[in-house]
Parts: structure tokens; sequence; C-alpha cells
């Protein structure tokens, strides 16, 4: 159960948290990959974005990175289920806003670390919570039914909600779609605040500019990474429209993935198993093997042995 | 006033309706009112049919005694649920069309079962439920489920409502959706055995559903639609008993039709959302 345990409320140090490293990792639906043999890392207080075309995988990367799916290959390392490691926000659609609660009520779902399944809310959480509220703009709004929120300020709602969870690794999937730009800057500015505490940020993404802007560090995700490093080296005219010629629908006679057979050092068989991704194939992985060589020189090169 | 009272000084069979009432409304109000939230009206009348088989079987075997049938339908019931409950929330296939299934399955095993005793009589008590012949142990047993089902959702209130709204983000904070969810499908298979002995099959989900929507009606918060749901529960339980006693209609159909009632006049004149609040909105508000 969820005994609260005592932590400090605000100012949780972030500098112990480890890297999150994506190592060979494949994630799913019914066998068929939608994040394909990716792997990377993650660095502590990075801000990074994840762009890619529809069914890229964006998501599902996300949605493997908070545990929920179980990876169908390879692995994920950084401790994201311990507890409180983690704020996700997921994208608007699931939250359902017929329910009778107010603003108040979906922003206090933030203090659950803190107050579980059974302790009272006190005044300390009800000044948090109007703290997190002003914070994005919402003052006033503590009664408003979720209902009647526009879905700006749903979103801002959802900024607070975070911002109270307090926590050193924090997962938006897709926060800006369908908000206008004044919202987009401010929750930006939220954004570069979590940031600049040193919080490890990822964002997936459809605004390029909004990504040019703000994100140092891009993810260009198609399946497979076509790119992963600084966000003006990701996002050149080449890579993506190479991200653009993925194939999106799954292949039901598609043959077996057997990279995890081949040996090591490079040889990534995967032109052979049909996708529309073999022309160039070597330099995606040799461009996300170098990136991750910036951090942990040890982890990725020797995957291809593990399987 | 004594038209109200009377049948009640008279008669004991009237007091004992009175209280299962009184019991089955306490916990049908927070049920309910988490039953709509989650979309799950429908499920919850699927379910009510799926215990029929349990009941059917316990009766051929035992006869009309109360633990057998009992035990019988929180077995059938349980098992459904828990096949249904499984498959939606960890295959592709939607709770809806399981349910629906099973619920057909189930109302025709348990129809055939009960006609194989040859009384008519049984069938309309099993379809029909009997809240005039509630007997001592019936009244406990109810009681009993009422209240472990208002200290069950004490507990998990937290989970049961966060489950419902925002399913993706309280996964990532807790582990407790899940187990809620499940804590939830067995209160409704419970309450759904205590409403059968009242009200049968086919109408033993009627008491958390009707309230429940009737609610949603009048409040906008969560905690005065739960409170509403009861009350509505009550009056139209109270109300539909002391109707029957009078015009010697048949009990169970009487309460869900003054539910049904109530339910009407409040899509009508309720101020959240009735239709008369819809047309004269008045004028609106500069800002």
């Amino acid at each position: 159960m969820t005994a609260s345990l005592p932590r400090p409320a605000v100012g949780r140090t972030v500098a112990d948290v480890p890297a999150i490293r994506l190592e060979d990792l494949t994630l799913g639906y019914d066998r068929h990959p939608a994040v394909h043999h990716l792997s990377g890392q993650i660095a502590p207080g990075s801000l990074l974005a994840i762009v890619g075309p529809n069914g890229a995988g964006k998501s599902t990367l996300l949605r493997g990175l908070i545990g929920e799916l179980k990876p169908l290959g390879g692995r994920i390392i950084g401790n994201l289920d311990a507890r409180g490691r983690v704020a996700y926000v997921p994208q608007k659609d699931g939250i359902d806003v017929s329910y009778p609660v107010s603003v108040f009520d979906l922003v206090a779902m933030g203090l659950w670390e803190r107050r579980g399944l059974f302790q009272a809310f006190v005044r300390r959480d009800t000044d948090a919570i109007s703290k997190a509220l002003a914070l994005v703009g919402l003052s006033g709004f503590e009664r408003r039914p979720v209902g009647t929120l526009s879905g700006g300020q749903l979103q801002r709602a959802l900024f607070a909600r975070v911002s109270l969870q307090d926590a050193p690794v924090i997962l938006l999937d897709e926060p800006f779609s369908a908000i206008d730009n004044a919202t987009v800057d401010d929750l930006m500015g939220l954004v570069r605040g979590w940031s600049s505490e040193g919080r490890t940020v990822v964002a997936v993404l459809h605004d390029l500019a909004v990504v040019r802007t703000h994100f140092p560090e891009t993810l260009l995700l198609a399946r497979q990474a076509i790119a992963w490093g600084p966000t003006a080296e990701a996002l050149t005219v080449a890579n993506m429209a190479r991200a653009r010629g993925m194939t999106e629908a799954f292949d039901d006679s598609a043959p077996f993935c057997e990279v995890d057979h081949v040996g090591a050092g490079g040889g990534h068989g995967h032109a052979h198993h049909g996708h529309d991704h073999g022309q160039g194939h070597s330099h995606d992985h040799s461009h996300a093997h170098s990136h991750a060589h910036d951090h942990a020189p040890s982890a990725p090169p020797s995957r291809g042995s593990q399987g | 006033m004594d038209w109200l009272l009377a049948p009640f000084a008279e008669f004991a069979f009237m007091r004992r309706a009175l209280a299962g009432i009184f019991a089955l409304s306490l916990a049908a109000g927070p049920l309910g009112v988490l039953l709509m939230l989650r979309r799950m009206s429908l499920t919850g009348d699927g379910m009510s049919h799926a215990i029929l088989p349990g009941t059917a079987i316990a009766y051929a075997l035992f006869g009309l005694s109360l633990w057998p049938m009992t035990i019988g339908g929180l077995l059938a019931g349980l098992l459904i649920a828990l096949l249904a409950g499984t498959l939606a929330r960890f295959t592709a296939l939607r709770e809806d069309a399981t349910l629906a299934s099973f619920y057909l399955i189930s109302l025709a095993l348990g129809v055939m079962i009960v006609s194989l005793g040859n009384s008519n009589v049984d069938l309309m008590h099993f379809l029909f439920g009997s809240v005039l012949a509630l007997d001592d142990a019936t009244l406990i047993l109810v009681a009993s489920i009422s209240s472990v089902t208002l200290a069950a959702l004490a507990l998990l209130w937290r989970p049961m409502v966060l489950d419902g709204l925002d399913p993706g983000f309280l996964r990532t904070v807790s582990s407790s959706g899940a187990a809620s969810y499940f804590v939830f499908m067995i209160l409704l298979v419970l309450n759904l055995v205590a409403g059968f002995h009242a009200l049968g099959t086919l109408l033993a989900v009627g008491f958390l559903v009707l309230p429940a929507v009737t609610a949603r009606f009048w409040a906008r918060d969560l905690n005065w639609m739960v409170l509403i749901a009861g009350v509505v529960a009550m009056v139209g339980g109270v109300a539909g008993l002391v109707l029957s006693y009078h015009a010697s209609l048949p009990t169970g159909p009487a309460m869900i039709l003054t539910m049904g009632a109530i339910f009407l006049v409040s899509v009508i004149a309720g101020p959240a959302g009735g239709l008369v609040s819809l047309v004269r909105a008045g004028p609106h508000r500069t800002g």
C-alpha cells in the first residue's frame, strides 16, 4: 500500500538520479515493434524532445519509460520504477473530463506521493496546490469543474499537477497539441524552470519551431532512432525526409527480426527484414551510438551479443 | 400521513421491506455513482444477469434457500466479473462486448435451469424478486453487504475515483488502480446479489443505476451526487413500496418505476444540465 514515506516537501535533490539508459529497446504490440532496437542515454537534467511522424513510437516510448508497456526486447535502465521518480502527463484525451471533480481535485492528484490512499489534505497541501495553480496562471480556478476548462486551461492544470509531484524525471506526451502560442510560451517557461532545477524533461512534440527554440537535444524517432543528438544536427532536412519515409503499417507477414542473433560490432541486419529503412541505417545507429558514448562508453555497442 | 405510515405499523413484512430498501439504498448511492462515472451502467445490468445461473443451479440443488443461492450467485457473478474485467484490462476486447455475450448466455441458461423445476412462481421470483418476503436471514445478509460496501468504499474512494478520471496518471504513482478496480467489481457483484433477493435478476441493478443518473441532474460535485443518489434510492424505494401496497401493484417494478419517474422529472427540471436549465439559461455574464 502507499503508506507515505517522509520526504522533503520541496527541493528534492535531483543530482543523485541516474541517467536513463535504453539498451537495444524494442517496444510494441502483438510482437510488432513500435519502437525498434533503440539504444541511447538520457543524461540527468537533459531537456530532450522526441520528434517523429505519427506512428513513430513516440508515445509508446513514453509508455515504456513509465513501465506501462513491457519491452519486447532490450531494457530500460534508470530505476524509473522507484516511487516518485517520474511525473507523467498523458495525452489530454486520456482524462475523462466528464467526471464531476474540480480543478483543485485534479491538481491535488500531484500530491499522491505525499498523501497516498488515506491521508487527509492539510493546510500546507492546500497552500501548495494554490501555489501550483498560481504558477500556471489558474489562480481562482480551484472550484471550477474540470469539464468547463478549455484545452489550454486543462493543460495548465496538468502542468500544475506535475509541479506538485516534484519528480526528478518529467515525461510530457504531446503537451502542446491544440494549444495556442501564448499558452505554449507560458508552459515552456515552466519546462525551462524544471530543467534549470536539474530535472530531466522528455517531451513528445510536433511543433519543430518549439523544439528548435527550446530543446537542446532531440531524438528523431521513426520506430528506430533516425537521429539522436543536438537538435540542430538531428533535425536536418535529410533526416526529416528519412523519418517521413517510415512505413507506418504493421506487416503481418514480416519475418521475425533476427538482429539479436547477429554478431556484435555493427552487424545490424535490419535490411533483410523488409522494412523500408535499409539505406543509411548503419548511419542512424552509429549516430545513436556516438551520442551514447558521450555519456556511457560501456553501454550499447556490446548489445548485439546479448541476445 | 396515515396513508404513508399505516402499512408499516400494521405489517411486519412492510417494515422488513423498508429496512431492506434502506440497506440497499445506502450502498447504492456511492456505488451507483461510481458505476455511472465509469460508464459502466450497462455493465452493471449485464452483471446482474450473470448471477442468475449461479442462483439457479443452487436452487436446482437445494431449493429456495438463502445461503446456497447467495453463494451460487456470488460465485457466478465474480467469475463473470473477473473474466470480463480481466479480458477488458489485458486484451483488445472491450468490456461491453464480452459482457453482452456473457449476459445473454447467463440469462438464457438461468431461465432454462429454473424452468426445469416447472414452477412459474419460482421463475417470477428469480426474475423480479420478492421484496415483501424478506426474512430475517436475508435482511441481515443485505444489511451486511451494505455495511461491507460502505467500509470498502470509504477505504478505497480515492483510487476508485481517480482510476476512472485519469487512469494513465494513477498508474504512474500507484498500483492501487487495478486493485481498486477489482474491489469495485466485487462490491458490484455483492450488491447485485443483495438486489437480486429483493428485486430479482431483471431489476437488481435498478437501485444502482437510476438514482445515480438522477443525481447527475442535480449536482455537479461528486460528494453531493453520492448523497443525492442515496436519497433518491430511498425515496423512490419507499414511495414505490407504499404505492404498491395501496394499489396492489408488484412491489419491485413499482419501486423502479417510481425511481424512473423521479429520473424523468430530473431530466426535465434538474438544474445541472436538465432540459429546462438548458432552454432557460438566463442572460449571460460579461466574463
